[in-house]
């Protein structure tokens, strides 16, 4: 058994096994955790297949920065597993039936799948200096518009996360100068 | 056995139905969101297995990973943003209880 079949076991049981906990455990904090540690493993599954840049965008974008938001306000509302609520039995049952009766059928389809598998030989093409140059010729046409959606994104988030009072507020204060 | 392409499928997989499980199953809306970003990890594992295994001269499967990572984020600011308002109003975040919209 190489150090390869080694790796993708190890992480794969990782992932799988963080993911069952983001799933299952009670307290939100601790699915936050679990999920930090599913992408890591993750990222070890980029680094295994060549994609050494993407690996480190993971870690940095997910597990830096969604994450700690996550966690932020999961702090902020104050939630744990008192307070977490739980779906009756039968929701419970339906999404097991679902979710299972459907991964049965990908799984099957995935297994008798045939696929024309390249040689593995072009293995530096996932470096950052080819990924640069082909970013800033052939995607910089979707590079720009995503700094677009990023910008619409953050006016959304203050425009929808503002509280409702400030206009009041600032009224009141006009009101205050002026007596 | 070769690690290959269908491994890396198989896990992806799994990946992906844990977190249709858990979008199913929870109600809380912070749950709810953490089982999307399962979901979409899945699938970036996808494209980048395909790239890797299929079409190993091309990069289309890394750039599609990047602007989904992208587009997650923005996703994650935003929907954030509506739980807090959501909070603030309802002082709840089950997803049950949000209910004056539904009749």
């Amino acid at each position: 058994m190489e150090l390869y079949d080694i790796l993708f076991w190890v992480l794969s049981a990782i992932a799988v096994s963080c993911a069952l906990g983001v799933i299952l455990s009670r307290n939100p904090v601790n699915s936050v955790l679990f999920l930090i540690l599913t992408f890591f493993a993750i990222s070890g599954h980029y680094v295994l297949m060549n994609a050494q840049f993407l690996a480190i965008v993971n870690i940095i974008v997910y597990a830096g920065a969604i994450m700690v938001l996550f966690l932020f306000v999961i702090m902020l509302m104050n939630l744990n597993a008192d307070v977490e609520p739980q779906k009756g039995q039968l929701v419970q049952l339906a999404g097991v039936i679902s979710g299972g009766i459907l991964f049965l059928v990908v799984l099957a389809s995935i297994k008798t799948a045939k696929a024309e598998i390249m040689d593995k030989t072009s293995t530096d093409i996932g470096l950052i200096s080819n990924l640069g140059k082909v970013l800033f010729k052939e995607y910089v046409l979707p590079f720009e518009i995503s700094s677009v959606l990023f910008l619409s994104a953050m006016i959304g988030a203050i425009v929808i996360g503002k509280k409702e009072e400030v206009k009041t507020s600032a009224t009141a204060k006009m009101e205050h100068v002026s007596e | 056995m070769q690690i290959g392409l269908f491994h890396f499928l198989f896990v992806s997989c799994a990946l992906f139905f844990i977190g249709v499980y858990g979008f199913l199953t929870r109600r809380n809306l912070i749950t709810m969101l953490m089982s999307i970003e399962l979901i979409l990890n899945s699938v970036n594992i996808n494209f980048v297995a395909f790239n890797k295994f299929l079409f190993a001269d091309k990069l289309d499967g890394i750039f599609f990973t990047l602007f989904i990572i992208t587009i997650a984020a923005a996703e994650a600011a935003v929907a954030i943003a509506i739980i807090i308002n959501l909070y603030r109003n309802y002082k709840t975040i089950d997803v049950e209880d949000v209910n004056t919209m539904k009749y």
